[in-house]
């Protein structure tokens, strides 16, 4: 466990960074507390090195039952939720919630993938898996958003999209694709959060944002390991090797650049206090969108797009015209 | 991790691609008749016998779609990276994965970008190749997308996708479902040029692909044979314990469920494609400021 003063100091730093990429000069000032956080560092009794956790071991704690879901995130960081239902075309799907919410006092719009906690609650929310009206409600709420110029809070926890009959007669795929589509061009901030389970293009469909920040325990993957495993080791239950393969966690994730920030989870993981959980969450949520809020509009959805064109890693080759 | 150098070559449709084939005929797994191979050729990769579609290769695909000699590969210098140091369940590192691939291709890549006439439009095409590695989406391809999209708003010409893939690159772990979202990012550029994109979905197009780029064209066709969806046929039978119906993710099933907007044969593909181009052919003339931001500035325009 670090010391709360380092916690403290280091919380600081980020903000001051985070300021500072606005093209504020805050330098001096991070330097003074890089030192003064040195020196406390120094004073304390040696740390272990972190080992590397497990990618499997990951995923069964990304999964644990007793993790923090949307709505419990939702009750311990805003103050007022208004849950908006349906899609206006279709059905009100429960796989996913969305509605207004009061997050330090502003409006904002909370959207995100919502499992059950029991059977009963299972089955009405499909275990977190949307259907297409899932994503369209979700594509209403962004909207509404856009309308009154509301910052939207994304939280992503889900297996994966449905794969079943009917979400692929309303066409999942569209769904999905509509909304990483508009939420490029969606003129307020967006902060995604990976909570829990980032599954597939089922989670991306609500994951396009400003900032990704990713819980310390969640994944976020391509495919499900187990999918993974079917396909590539043809064999699904190989799905820890999948994992480990595809290399799930959010170190990783930090490296390739697909995250810009890991939330710290209390203890054990997040299942063993929901309100550390949430506060940590909170306080990452309320910084980065008080950054953002001072970016004009154009930059924002400028930068947005850059950021994600900036993802994905090739060779540059020799060009030649014959072949060997 | 595998160690070889690496070239990269750009296709020119004089050149055959590939392995040479010595076999003169086929036998067709549809109707089981012995066909001549160069028949089938000749007709479009379809059986003279029963009229099965085989999978066109993108060379092929490209041949058919454009005038001959106006085909300009404009494909970015680059190759697959291995950022995960991937290997599967035989411990095949993916690098080896993808040379095997170049090899039996005898392509640089999964997709091919380039400058081509159809029925005298100059359009940028982008094709996938369902032999390499399943014509999954990975960083290559997601680049090479954006940068024929990039092509595409820059010169105000039209952008045809032709989709053939299974869906994302697992090899490439959660980079590949990124870009999904970078070529989505990149879809913005054809919006704000005013550039029609056509999405040609061909037999497969599903998954990571299915989810982002190829279903969101201003307009969108199927090739007849063609399989649509986002989860597979397996997954979903898993999940719900149920047979699907006979003819579940067909381009049937699209067109009823109203994903595409018309269903095509193979030989008419091309004539249909330039019908459509012919309702753009002033875009290049007009030069005109994308919907989105006239409507923005029709109603700011006091502030000026
Ligand atoms: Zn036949």
């Amino acid at each position: 466990m670090s010391d709360k003063r380092i916690v403290e100091l280091e919380r600081k730093i980020r903000e001051l960074r985070t300021f500072s990429e606005d093209g504020i000069d805050l330098s001096a000032e991070i330097e003074k507390l890089e030192a003064k956080l040195q020196t406390l560092k120094e004073q304390l009794p040696p740390v272990p090195a972190p080992t590397t956790p497990d990618e499997w071991d990951q995923v069964k704690l990304a999964r644990n039952p007793k993790r923090p879901y949307t709505l419990d995130f939702i009750r311990l960081m805003m103050d007022d939720f208004y849950e908006l239902h349906g899609d206006q075309m279709y059905a009100d799907d429960a796989a996913i919630v969305v509605g207004l919410a009061l997050f330090e006092g502003e409006t904002v719009v909370v959207v995100g993938h919502q499992k059950g906690r029991d059977v009963t609650e299972n089955i009405r929310r499909n275990f977190g898996m949307a259907h297409p009206e899932g994503y369209r409600k979700a594509l209403r709420a962004l909207k509404l958003a856009e309308r009154f110029g509301f910052p939207v809070i994304s939280l992503i926890d889900t297996p994966a999209a449905y794969p079943g009959t009917g979400a692929e007669e309303r066409n999942i795929g569209g769904a999905i694709a509509q909304n990483i589509y508009e939420m490029f061009k969606l003129r307020v901030p967006i902060v995604i959060a990976i909570t829990g389970e980032g599954g597939s293009g089922g989670a991306l469909g609500l994951g396009v944002g400003d900032r990704v920040l990713m819980l310390e325990h969640a994944i976020y993957s391509v495919i499900p390991p187990e999918g993974c495993a079917a396909i590539l080791f043809r064999d699904a239950s190989k799905a820890p090797e999948a994992a480990r393969a595809m290399k799930v966690t959010a170190p990783t994730l930090l490296e390739l650049k697909v995250i810009d920030e890991i939330i710290p989870e209390p203890g054990e993981g997040a299942h063993t206090d929901h309100e550390t959980t949430a506060a940590n969450l909170k306080e990452a949520i309320r910084r980065h969108l008080k950054a953002l809020e001072r970016i004009p509009l154009e930059k924002l959805l400028e930068q947005r797009a850059k950021k994600f064109q900036a993802m994905g890693v090739f060779e540059e080759l020799e060009e030649t015209h014959a072949r060997e | 991790m595998a160690i070889f150098k690496r070239k990269y070559f750009k296709l020119s449709l004089d050149q055959p691609t590939g392995k040479d084939d010595e076999t003169l005929w086929m036998k067709c797994k549809a109707c089981g008749e012995l066909v001549f191979k160069k028949r089938v050729r000749e007709n479009n990769n379809i059986c003279p016998k029963c009229g099965e579609y085989f999978f066109l290769t993108a060379p092929e695909r490209i041949q058919m779609l454009v005038d001959p000699g106006t085909f300009e590969d404009i494909s970015k210098p680059i190759g697959a990276a291995d950022p995960l140091d991937f290997a599967d369940q035989g411990g095949v590192p993916y690098l080896d994965k993808v040379k095997k691939a170049q090899e039996e291709t005898g392509l640089s890549n999964e997709i091919i970008v380039g400058k081509a006439s159809l029925n005298e439009v100059s359009v940028i095409l982008a094709v996938m190749d369902f032999r390499f590695i399943g014509g999954s989406m990975g960083s290559v391809m997601g680049e090479q997308l954006c940068h024929a999209m990039r092509v595409a708003a820059d010169e105000r010409r039209p952008f045809i996708l032709v989709s053939s893939t299974g869906g994302a690159r697992m090899q490439e772990g959660i980079l590949s479902l990124m870009q999904m979202a970078k070529t989505l990012s990149a879809r913005q550029w054809l919006e704000a040029a005013g550039v029609p994109f056509i999405s040609v979905m061909t037999y497969p197009t599903t998954g990571g692909v299915q989810a982002s780029i190829a279903n969101v064209g201003d307009i969108t066709l199927a090739e007849k044979g063609a399989l649509i969806g986002f989860a597979g046929r397996r997954v979903i039978q898993q999940t719900i314990k149920q047979t699907l119906p006979e003819d579940f993710q067909t381009d049937k099933f699209a067109y009823e469920h109203g994903f595409v907007d018309r269903v095509l044969k193979r030989e008419g593909l091309r004539q249909e494609l330039s019908r459509i181009l012919r309702f753009f052919a002033g875009i290049s003339r007009q030069r005109r400021e994308p919907m989105a931001l006239r409507i923005l500035n029709s109603g700011r325009s006091h502030e000026r």
